[in-house]
Parts: structure tokens; sequence; C-alpha cells
């Protein structure tokens, strides 16, 4: 029980992400049929972006959008800063120090705290994964219609049998 | 991030894989493989994940859906295993 609380629950996405990655991977190699192996490489890819989105997820954080709420404190720091920025663009002989302070000014002004939002960068980059994984999957299934063409069937078994013994479409 | 939601999800997700992988039909197991990528979607949206989620609606879940099937019209419908 204690094992459950300090290992399983706290991290259930990873667990998952361990075991429909390793039925994927079954799949891939002991499915006899083409499209089988295919469902099961479309698992495996799903599971390694839950891993990824899994990493950005932080406990009490909400999505990864700014909300434009101007209440009354808000509008009279934004003032500020305005009048600061105009005041730094008269001065321009400390321009690198007063520039390093402005920015750090703006960000505690605003009151943006990372801990609030899930981290989106995992995020970009598994929706490059997502295409990429499903042009991934056209490729083969394209693949997979043309061996039938050649060898009338989609099971492992039998084309390799056609080809062992010298069946159409094998040009070796 | 729902922890009750996200276990209930979870555990959806792999009882799905398992029956897309089990069902002789394959036309049977891509509509489960859509099921599965709408549970994924969900996990998504719950997790905080927004635009991989409508991305995987959109691309996951339609487009691949309706790849696989072409494919299984223009093959055979019925798989050994």
């Amino acid at each position: 029980m204690e094992f459950l609380n300090a290992s399983v629950i706290p991290y259930f996405n990873y667990w998952i992400y361990v075991v429909l990655m390793m039925i994927g991977l079954h799949a891939m190699i002991t499915k006899n049929n083409l499209i089988k192996k295919l469902i099961g490489m479309s698992i495996f890819q799903t599971a390694i972006i839950l891993f990824y989105v899994s990493i950005g997820v932080k406990t009490g954080s909400t999505i990864p959008i700014l909300e434009h709420h101007h209440d009354e404190g808000h509008a009279e720091t934004a003032h500020a800063v305005a009048e600061s920025g105009d005041h730094h663009a008269e001065e321009t002989d400390h321009e690198k120090s007063d520039h390093g302070n402005n920015e750090h000014a703006i960000e505690a002004d605003h009151g943006i705290d990372p801990d609030h939002f899930a981290n989106p960068l995992p995020h970009v980059l598994m929706l490059t994964a997502i295409v990429v994984g499903v042009s991934t999957l056209g490729v083969a299934l394209a693949i997979s219609q043309s061996i039938y063409k050649d060898f009338g069937s989609l099971e492992e078994n039998e084309i390799l049998a056609k080809i062992k013994q010298g069946g159409p479409g094998v040009d070796v | 991030m729902i922890v009750p939601f996200d276990i209930i999800i979870l555990i959806f997700l792999v009882i799905t894989a398992l029956i897309s992988l089990r069902v002789r039909d394959l036309l049977g197991a891509t509509m489960i493989l859509g099921v599965y990528s709408f549970l994924i979607c969900l996990l998504w949206a719950e997790m905080g994940a927004v635009d991989v989620a409508f991305t995987e609606a959109a691309v996951g879940a339609g487009v691949s859906t309706v790849f696989m099937i072409a494919t299984i019209y223009h093959t055979r419908r019925h798989s050994s295993d």
C-alpha cells in the first residue's frame, strides 16, 4: 500500500507509458498481419508522446495561455512601466544596465508565475511528432497496398513463403 | 491535472489498445484504434496540452483512421491473428 501511494499513483502516467510502449513493441514483433503491425506502431508512437507531455505537467497548473485581465494594480504598474520606458528612451547613456533592470521589473510586476502554467515546450515538440507519425503511417500503408498487389496477401508468413519459392513480384 | 480522471482514462487506454490488437476483424480494430486516439486526446486536454489535443483529434483520430479504412478496402478485411 505504501508502495502504491509513494511510487504508483504519483507516477501513473509513466507506468502506463511503459505498458503502452511494450504493448506496441510486442505487436510490432509478434503480429502476423501487416496492418496489425502498423496498429502496434501507432500505439508505440502515442506512448512516446504521452511520456513527453507528462514531463510538462505540474500539479495545480493550468493550460499555458496568458489571460489579459486589467485590474487596478496591474493598470498602474503598466503605466509605470510605460513611463520608465519613456525615461529610458531619453536616457541612452546607461542603456545596457537600465534595460536589464527594467526587464526584471516587468516580470515582477505582471506577477506571471511559471508554476501556474504547464510547460509548453514539450507540447510544441510533440505537435511535430504527431504529424510525423501520421505521415509515417501513410507511407507504411501505401507500401502495404503495394505488397498486397504483388503477393495477394498481407500475412507475413504467406509473403515469406511466396518470396522463398520465387513468386510474383520477386526480382531476385 | 485531475488525478482520478487521469487514472480512469489511462486504464481505458490500455484496455482499448489491447482490444484493438486482439480483434480479428481489421475494420473493427481500426474503429477501436479511433476510440484509443480520442481517449488520448481527452487525456491531453486534461493534462493542459490543448494544442496537442486538437491536433490529435484532427490528425491522429481523423486522418489516420481514414487512411487505414482506405487501405483495408483495397486489401483484405480479415486478419489471421
